[in-house]
């Protein structure tokens, strides 16, 4: 048996059978990811011995009769972005460089209490601004069905890790598609539940108001089985959902006949490729005849998804980011020297000890060039890269006295007529078909030029997290040239279930999803 | 408002306070950590309060019903929604780079405190413009004194959950704004909201202050409005407002500037030197960048939880001043050196006044014995050493004739320095109550002993007896000497 081709459903039964052990399982991941990823990218970190402590823990539990978690021996990569006590949490930013946070986050402690084994962060863009992985400080992922194309973003790691088989299962996060699109461009299944379902606490902010952790696997049902141990209301997040977690994985079985899927003409604007249109259609083909009936729907706003996107979320960012300022943790840069970045050093706050503020002499924020603004200036000058410091330029410009009502004030407008469009559409179709990404892969530095193009690459996944509702994304078929081609389901709030059925309903129905990248073999 | 008081100076101070608050809650206002003071720096710290990545604000709902209990205290509107906003701006005590503050939708507004004239004229509602619920930053120290001068940040107050208070601009004399600062902090603490501690930091005041000054056409000039801060007692901020009037009055007859021409100037207190000093111009309206916590949910309150924060309010000292004098028949001033002592004091002196019976005579032992051996001594009511049923007894013997007044003090005293009980003492000053018949036989010896005074009291000289009583003292101390007179007065008319 080769671990490295079961699904994540799999593997777990055969751990609780006994047919594999945790530590071989574990092993054999750990194996490919020492082969494959030198040229691929995808963590930023591994950590083989705690990953097979953790599994010889687990199958010693097993052999001695002793109860073992729903997900024992399940090797799961999480996204640089989840706080893992045991690991560096850096978010792919020269300015967290080794930072180790106190605590793990919502996520890893539930993965962890299911006997899950963490077995390395991923690479993804820097504090998760981007849909490429070329923002990330630590070099750009790549995408495993051309190494020379990007894998989107911005968990690139966490969905190239799984499309190379590095491990079966990832987790990643969703702020405006940084789940789907990832996962559409390298043929795997992604899901960003609904805001709220899962939560927050731990997963380092970006956009506060639409950030949603997500499971990215090989299929809808794994999805569905790692879904079922994260999702669930956390007292440690305010904006995390009271609502009981189903049993999604026993849900699946139930068939499509009468589930209206609805097809937005909007989707189908100039740009998109003909081949991914083409895919596209022939996904809505197979949905009519697993017995749903497909509805055309108008999100009238949606072209306005984009441009509320990139001020809603750069406005929420520019305040989450105000953190990291070279004060408490994180890099430092000393006046007049180079920033101060010691990896696998993070700076914290002892209990007991002061935390140092300061080179230098007393501090005085009002006095441009003191010791203090310079220290500031320099970390977060030398600490972020461009396109975080670009976000936080715009956030910071848009709620500004004065322009607050002419952006931010209006972005939460428009969001609020983006809602209403889905609301409205929810009451005529159950779910919401289309492309994942206008176009397959792009190669890498194509789009690095031109942040705006780079932008447009979320343009059918924004919308979502502004309504604050969920959605998959999953492989449609191939481009001629091997690339896979991604489609999306979208569905109202807590629609999890429809989701996650419909997209194992068409994985029983066709085979894309099981197809591997030649190169990594 | 009634009518101005004689105006000694040739202008009208106006005066608005903003006062941060420190509620006396166990934990943090968005995460679980102590609110203790005095722990060693950064003991009492999380993820959440020391801003790392990913940590997420939780509310304090104990902390929102004290501030709601404050706010209608003040006679403030509490409002059905409420939501929370970030106060961007950089420091090395502030690990999120923001605030969490309120900022267009306060949980509170519109609401009054009365201040009495501090002379007593008449009373003024200050008009409160708004109450907010915001979280403190940490602490800086700027250690100078060390070879290195490094700055060091304490975090263990970051968090901690404070409310500002802002007042209408309507006090209008330094006095008038320490009393009204005095009835603040005497409510606050009353309603248990907060310890009001300006030493450890848990109020503290800045002050908005400029001239209304009458001009020879009859128009009212304005004068720039000036923020003092760094006041950190009641008498800095009354000595401080006085001193900047001043300092506003002259350079008004120097400048003739007025409010508007110039940008708002903030000037710190400097108490040893007694004077305000410029501090750096503040940027005009700095630019916070407030927009709301997506990390937080807004807060609904329903008209159901503010009746229950109503109800368990409790008497505010005002409503207390005046069910006091009238339950005790005791003089207003009375009532409010009572309650201004506050609340644990006023159990006390009701506890008492019950035992014997007799409000004004325990307001009386109270303010003339207790408070002023308190005040001597330095210490709480609550372990005041002469409980309550203790200075009853007390009272009780000297109101049954036992020994008189001047004699209870005596044994007052003791009581406190050896600490036995009132009968002990009683017992081991030999004192004892002089039974009838040995006062009738000790008033005959004094009569037969003193025939000048008994003639002169049958001549119409009442006031002759008086000899008799000194002699009488000098027989039996534990005589009670009005008891003496009037048995002696009785026996010589009897004759």
């Amino acid at each position: 048996m080769q671990p490295a081709e079961l699904s994540a459903t799999e593997i777990v039964a055969a751990v609780r059978q006994g047919d594999l052990t945790a530590v071989r399982c574990t092993e054999a991941f750990l194996d490919r990811i020492a082969r494959l990823d030198g040229s691929i990218n995808a963590f930023l970190h591994v950590d083989r011995e705690a990953a097979l402590a953790t599994a010889a823990r687990i199958d010693e539990r097993r052999r001695a009769g002793k109860p073992i978690g729903p997900l024992a021996g399940l090797p799961v990569a999480v996204k640089d972005a989840l706080c893992t006590a045991d690991q560096p949490t850096t978010c792919a930013s020269k300015m967290l460089a080794g930072f180790r946070p106190p605590y793990d986050a919502d996520t890893v402690a539930r993965l962890r209490a299911a006997d899950a084994v963490i077995v390395g962060k991923t690479n993804m863009d820097e504090f998760a601004m981007g849909g490429s992985n070329e923002n990330s400080a630590f070099g750009p992922v790549h995408n495993p069905w051309d190494l020379a194309r990007a894998p989107g973003g911005s968990s690139g790691g966490s969905a190239a890790c799984v499309a190379a088989d590095m491990a079966p299962v990832a987790i990643g996060s969703d702020t405006g598609g940084s789940i789907r699109q990832p996962a559409g461009l390298c043929g795997i299944t992604g899901l960003k539940p609904t805001y709220g379902r899962v939560s927050r606490r731990g997963l380092v902010a970006f956009a506060s108001s639409l950030d949603q952790i997500g499971p990215m696997a090989r299929s809808a049902a794994d999805c569905a089985l790692v879904l079922e141990t994260i999702a669930g209301h956390d007292p440690g997040d305010s904006t995390s959902l009271a609502a009981d977690v189903p049993h999604y994985t026993e849900l699946l079985d139930q068939p499509l006949a009468g589930l209206r899927i609805g097809r937005v003409p909007e989707h189908y604007a100039a740009g998109l490729d003909p081949e991914v249109r083409a895919g596209v259609d022939e996904a809505f083909a197979v949905f009519r005849t697993a017995g749903a009936t497909i509805v055309d729907v108008e999100l009238p706003h949606a072209k306005y998804g984009v441009p509320t996107y990139y001020l809603v979320a750069p406005c929420e960012a520019s305040s989450n980011l105000a953190r990291y300022d070279g004060a408490h943790y994180g890099v430092r840069a000393e006046p007049g020297k180079g920033v101060r970045a010691e990896p696998g050093k993070g700076v914290r706050a002892e209990p007991g000890k002061g935390v140092r503020a300061e080179p230098g002499k007393g501090v005085r924020a009002d006095e441009f060039a003191s010791p203090l603004v310079e220290m500031y200036c320099r970390s977060r000058g030398e600490g972020f890269g461009p396109e975080v410091k670009r976000r936080i330029m715009l956030g910071t410009y848009a709620l500004s006295a004065g322009y607050y009502d002419a952006y931010y004030a209006k972005a939460l407008k428009v969001r609020r007529l983006i809602r209403q469009d889905y609301l409205e559409a929810f009451e005529r179709v159950d779910l919401i078909g289309g492309p994942v990404s206008a176009t397959p892969a792009f190669r890498l530095g194509e789009k690095t030029g031109d942040p705006l193009a780079m932008y447009l690459v979320d343009l059918y996944t924004v919308a979502t997290n502004l309504a604050g509702v969920g959605g998959i994304s999953f492989p449609c078929g191939f481009t001629k040239g091997g690339l896979p081609i991604g489609f999306q389901l979208q569905g109202p709030a807590l629609a999890e279930p429809t989701l996650l059925r419909a997209a194992d309903r068409f994985q029983r129905l066709t085979d894309w999803h099981t197809r591997r990248p030649k190169a990594c073999a | 408002m009634t009518t101005q008081p004689v105006m000694p100076e040739p202008y009208v101070t106006v005066i608005g306070l903003e006062v941060h608050v420190q509620l006396q809650t166990q934990t943090k206002l968005f995460c679980g950590c102590s609110t203790r003071f005095g722990a060693p720096p950064n003991t009492q710290v999380c993820p959440v309060c020391l801003g790392l990545p990913g940590s997420l604000p939780v509310m304090n709902r104990a902390a929102f019903g004290l501030a709601m209990k404050a706010a209608l205290a003040l006679n403030c509107r509490i409002a059905a929604f409420t939501k929370w906003d970030r106060k961007n701006y950089f420091y090395p005590d502030l690990p999120k780079g923001y605030q969490i503050s309120q900022y267009d939708l306060p949980f509170s507004a519109d609401g009054w405190l009365e201040v009495a004239d501090p002379k007593g004229a008449f009373a003024r509602k200050v008009g409160i413009v708004r109450v907010h619920l915001e979280e403190d930053a940490g602490k800086s120290m700027h250690d100078e004194a060390v070879g290195t001068a490094d700055s060091r940040i304490d975090l263990n107050r970051a968090g901690t959950p404070l409310c500002e208070i802002v007042t209408q601009p309507d006090l209008r004399s330094p006095q008038e704004a320490r009393a009204w600062l005095n009835e603040l902090k005497l409510l606050l603490v009353y309603l248990g909201v907060s310890d009001c501690n300006m030493q450890e930091g848990s109020l503290r005041v800045d002050a908005n202050v400029n001239l209304h000054v009458p001009c020879p056409d009859g128009r009212i000039a304005k004068t720039p409005i000036v923020e003092i801060k760094n006041m950190n007692s009641f008498r800095s901020v009354e000595r401080a407002l006085a001193y900047e009037a001043a300092r506003q009055y002259d350079e008004w007859q120097a400048t003739k500037a007025e409010l508007g021409k110039i940008p708002k100037q903030t000037r710190g207190w400097d108490d040893p030197a007694g004077v305000t000093r410029a501090q750096r111009h503040k940027e005009e309206s700095s630019d916070y960048r407030y927009f709301p916590d997506p990390d937080l949910v807004p807060v609904t309150v329903s008209d159901a939880q503010v009746a229950d924060v109503r109800a368990a309010m409790g008497e505010p000292p005002a409503v207390l001043r005046q069910a006091l004098a009238e339950r005790w028949r005791i003089t207003a001033y009375d009532a409010e050196v009572l309650v201004n002592q506050g609340r644990e004091l006023v159990a006390y002196y009701e506890d008492v006044a019950t035992r014997v019976a007799d409000g004004k005579v325990a307001s009386n032992w109270l303010q003339q014995d207790v408070l002023r051996t308190l005040n001597e001594r330095g210490g709480m009511i609550d372990t005041f050493a002469i409980r309550p049923e203790a200075l009853a007894d007390l009272i009780g013997r000297v109101q049954k004739g036992d020994f008189d007044t001047s004699r209870g003090r005596e044994i007052f005293a003791e009581v406190l320095a050896s600490g036995r009980s009132v009968a002990d003492v009683v017992a081991s000053l030999g004192i004892a109550a002089v039974g009838d018949d040995e006062l009738v036989a000790l008033c005959r010896e004094l009569i037969a002993e003193n025939p000048k005074i008994v003639a002169d009291v049958q001549g119409g000289k009442e006031q002759a007896a008086a000899g008799l009583i000194g002699q009488a003292k000098k027989k039996n101390p534990n005589v009670n000497p009005g008891k003496v007179r009037q048995m002696c007065l009785d026996l010589i008319r009897g004759r």
